[in-house]
């Protein structure tokens, strides 16, 4: 009796949240974007962690809008932030949405991603994507519902991508070709970069980090391998996943260095026997200034380095 | 009536968050008395201060690979001697995470490895003694943030390592050799799978597939015995302490859930770097 009436009160809450969660789509703002080469629009994250506040739009994502077509790249940390860059979409164009891209599975990236499932719009990921999100999502929501809250979390779905990349795609948005690329194991399981050669834009996702300390979800020596290939990549400009945009190559510098850096410390720390909590606590410390959040990222990055580069 | 609505679906919405999502609150909901109950048989926890230490990061940085060292506190002069530790991490989906069985004349002191935390959790250590007695003491982890998991990061290549073991012992500083004193750490590549996600695609549960057992001798005496659960980090790697025998061997035997067994020994390098 007493559950009954608890999956009552739980089945009018959803209903009653359901309703006004779609009387408040209707009105989200517009995210603030701007267009970095034309009909190409970014919005920059904060270089912040996720939080209620920021409504978990931490990261860089964008629309690129073609002669028929929009295509999507990354949804953003909240189906709220999702529903804004629709706004935004909305705001500049009447095209349909034909491409959702998530450039890989992580929060800040694709928690978006339920503001876009509508007919005819593709979801488009890394062959790796979808067992990631099915084997992290539930860790994922569980512990951004602490964070953010319910109600930034209610909405959040793993969506994940119908079209699976396993090398080079190239997706048609009506005289305007996009390449997408997906890329050996770096940053993560499974990194994909957006080409638009027409205007030689590049949405790299986390395999570029500006000014926000890299995050290795991945493999070290992986990520620095990939590092050198994205940088023969026609491009003049980068969205990287976070950060400001920048010109390329150039903008592989700061990385190349930090992860070399990285990787070089861990390193000597197993020859001379040290332990992990070792590396935790001093690996990289030289570039502790030249990066923000590094306390919240840098311990973990030695860790993960460290638990790969053992098995050397 | 758009505000009216609001402030209802807020409220039930704190409802409802209490209602689904009590692990929030672990203070609220502590599984640790149910714990003893199922792991040890609610036999009498000491207070275990003074016979042993859990050292863990405040805060879980990579949720897959969260270093942890157990350390035994007996003076030398105590008569007692630690027979096991069990490590639990109360939080998690399966909160026994390592039993560790001390070899009788290895004297293993110190035993380093890493687990998956997947929640702001406490984590229990409990000792028992050759008196019979259970002596418990915790410590407590903060969930990592950001888009750390406790799941593989490279999962097509997780399997790769599968089976292969290393050994490697390390120098202690401010004892010599004749101390008989050692350090080593033995790594054995697995890919521990958890087998608590679902195939999003099958629908199915992906078997759990660990390192269930683990075994190490100098010559024929065992010098430590692991009994695992998916709590252990991928590649498991354990840092112990112990005493030589002047044993010429160091061995190792790891069992897991397919009922795979590696076996491998090592020529034991005498200078005891």
């Amino acid at each position: 009796m007493t559950s009954n009436m608890a999956l009552g009160v739980s089945v009018l809450a959803l209903l009653v949240a359901f309703g006004t969660s779609t009387l408040s789509q209707a009105q989200e703002q517009e995210l603030p974007v701007s267009e970095v080469a034309p009909k190409i629009f970014v919005h920059t994250g904060q270089i912040a962690l996720m939080t209620r506040e920021n409504d978990g739009a931490t990261a860089n994502i964008g629309f690129i809008v073609g002669g028929n077509a929009v295509a999507v790249i990354d949804t953003g940390g909240s189906v709220r932030e999702g529903l804004r860059l629709l706004a935004a979409i909305r705001a500049r164009t009447d095209k349909p949405v034909r491409y959702v891209i998530n450039t890989h599975g992580h929060p800040d990236h694709v928690f978006g991603n339920a503001a876009f499932v509508s007919d005819g719009t593709v979801f488009v990921g890394h062959r790796n994507l979808p067992p990631a999100l099915a084997v992290r999502g539930p860790f994922y929501t569980d512990a951004f519902r602490r964070i953010m809250g319910e109600q930034l979390l209610d909405g959040v779905r793993m969506i994940p991508p119908t079209l699976l990349v396993d090398g080079t795609t190239k997706l048609d948005l009506g005289a305007r070709t996009l390449t997408v690329t997906s890329w050996p194991t770096a940053h993560s399981d499974n990194d994909l970069t957006v080409l638009d050669e027409q205007t030689g834009t590049l949405f790299a996702g986390d395999l570029v980090f500006l000014t926000h300390t890299p995050v290795l979800d991945g493999s070290i020596r992986g990520w620095l391998r990939v590092i050198d290939e994205l940088g023969t990549l026609p491009a003049q400009r980068v969205i990287p996943g976070h950060g400001p945009v920048s010109e390329w190559p150039g903008a592989l510098t700061d990385q190349r260095r930090y992860l070399e850096t990285l990787a070089s410390d861990v390193r000597g720390l197993i020859v001379r026997g040290e332990p992990i909590t070792v590396a935790a606590d001093t690996a990289a410390a030289s570039e502790r200034s030249r990066w923000q959040l590094f306390d919240d990222y840098n311990a973990r990055n030695a860790t993960t380095a460290f638990s790969e580069i053992e098995w050397e | 009536m758009r505000f009216r609505l609001l402030c209802i679906a807020s409220a039930l919405g704190i409802m409802l968050g209490a209602h689904v999502a009590p692990a929030a609150t672990p203070e609220a909901n502590d599984p640790w008395p149910g714990l003893v109950q199922d792991i040890f048989n609610n036999r009498p926890m000491n207070d275990g201060a003074e016979v042993i230490g859990i050292e863990m990061p405040y805060r879980a940085e990579d949720a897959a690979i969260v270093p942890v060292t157990l350390r035994t506190r007996l003076s030398p002069d105590d008569s007692r001697r630690v027979l096991r530790i069990t490590l639990v991490i109360d939080q998690n989906p399966a909160p026994m995470a390592a039993k560790f069985e001390l070899g009788p004349d290895a004297n293993v002191t110190e035993i380093s490895t890493r687990v998956r935390v997947n929640n702001y959790t406490d984590v229990h250590a409990v000792a028992e003694l050759s008196d019979g007695k259970l002596y418990m003491t915790k410590t407590y982890v903060k969930a990592s943030g950001g888009c750390s998991a406790p799941a593989a990061k490279n999962a097509e290549e997780a399997s790769s390592r599968l089976g292969q073991m290393r050994y490697r012992q390390f120098a202690r500083t401010g004892q010599g050799p004749s101390s008989g004193a050692r350090e080593a750490q033995i790594m054995i590549g697995h890919p521990s799978h958890s087998g608590l996600q679902m195939d999003q695609v099958t629908q199915l549960y992906i078997p759990a597939f660990f390192v269930n057992e683990l075994r190490l001798w100098q010559d024929d005496s065992v010098v430590l015995a692991m009994e695992g659960g998916i709590s252990i980090s991928e590649d498991p790697n354990i840092r112990f302490t112990y005493v030589s025998n002047g044993a010429k061997r160091f061995r190792a035997e790891a069992k897991d859930t397919k009922g795979h067994i590696f076996q491998k020994e090592w020529k034991v390098d005498d200078s005891g770097i």
